[in-house]
């Protein structure tokens, strides 16, 4: 009720995302939004289905990103609970539009991923669930190029509960 | 009923920080409960901060977000007084919504 229309795609891109994906007989998902999920609105349900890491970077944005040490990520070496691991990162990048986090020994390897509008500090923390082990990646998209950093987090108690 | 966001914009002259902690249970669907029956998938999915009528900050989640959410980022162009807005649609067609005045 006191939520906000979406600013929505044109019915146009809406028929043709459907038609994409009914061609590939998937037609199931309407919503999902064919690669390049970052640069529209819709959320990017085939990323977050992705279990590899590779994989779940090309689905949500159709490119590989290069390591550069202006970006930041800050994670514990050693996490005693893989539940709740806090993790942050800050970028001296310009042009930044998105941040996202891949967790390569998850279940699932794209755990949250984030839009930064103009006048938004390339900055975020969050926590994430690390199952075990885990090499922990932050993408930073930034003037339409990718840049990464990565760290390794030694998980002791795994964040799949049972 | 109590909102399930919590939520705070202190601004420092030019900088607006924000806090914000949800309350949710972001279960994975990969988990079993005591009696061996799995748990169903049940997480925020889009999580969207608007402050003056613009987006200032727009998360996407997965299940491998911790429970009861916590997130942390700042933007310009915010002032002392001005109305944060912060809603939250998850997997099961749920949502919330708030606002807050940044301090």
């Amino acid at each position: 009720m006191t939520t906000t229309p979406k600013p929505h795609p044109t019915r146009r891109l809406i028929l043709q995302g459907a038609a994409s994906v009914a061609l590939l007989g998937l037609g199931n998902l309407p919503f999902a939004a064919p690669a390049r999920a970052a640069a529209n609105d819709k959320y990017p349900e085939e990323a977050f289905k992705q279990k590899s890491e590779a994989d779940a970077i090309k689905a949500l944005y159709g490119k590989t990103a290069e390591p550069s040490d202006k970006v930041k990520l800050d994670a514990p070496e050693i996490a005693e609970n893989g539940g709740v691991v806090p993790i942050s990162v800050t970028t001296t990048l310009d042009k930044v539009t998105s941040i996202s986090f891949f967790v390569a020994e998850n279940p699932f390897a794209l755990a949250a991923s984030y839009k930064i509008p103009d006048g938004t500090i390339p900055a975020v923390a969050n926590r994430l669930k690390m199952a075990r082990t885990t090499r922990l990646t932050a993408i930073v998209e930034a003037d339409g190029k990718l840049y990464s950093a990565t760290k390794e987090v030694k998980v002791t108690v795994g964040g799949c509960g049972g | 009923m109590a909102s399930s966001i919590r939520v705070r914009g202190t601004s420092n002259g030019d900088i607006t920080e924000v806090q914000a902690l949800i309350q949710h249970p972001m279960d994975t669907g990969l988990v079993k409960d005591s009696k061996g029956e799995l748990i169903p998938a049940h997480f925020i999915q889009e999580l969207k901060f608007e402050c003056n009528g613009k987006d200032v900050f727009v998360a996407d989640w997965g299940t491998a977000v911790s429970k009861d959410p916590y997130v942390k980022f700042s933007f310009k162009g915010a002032k002392k007084g001005d109305e944060l807005k912060i809603s939250w649609t998850d997997n099961k067609g749920g949502s919330d919504t708030t606002t807050a005045k940044i301090a």
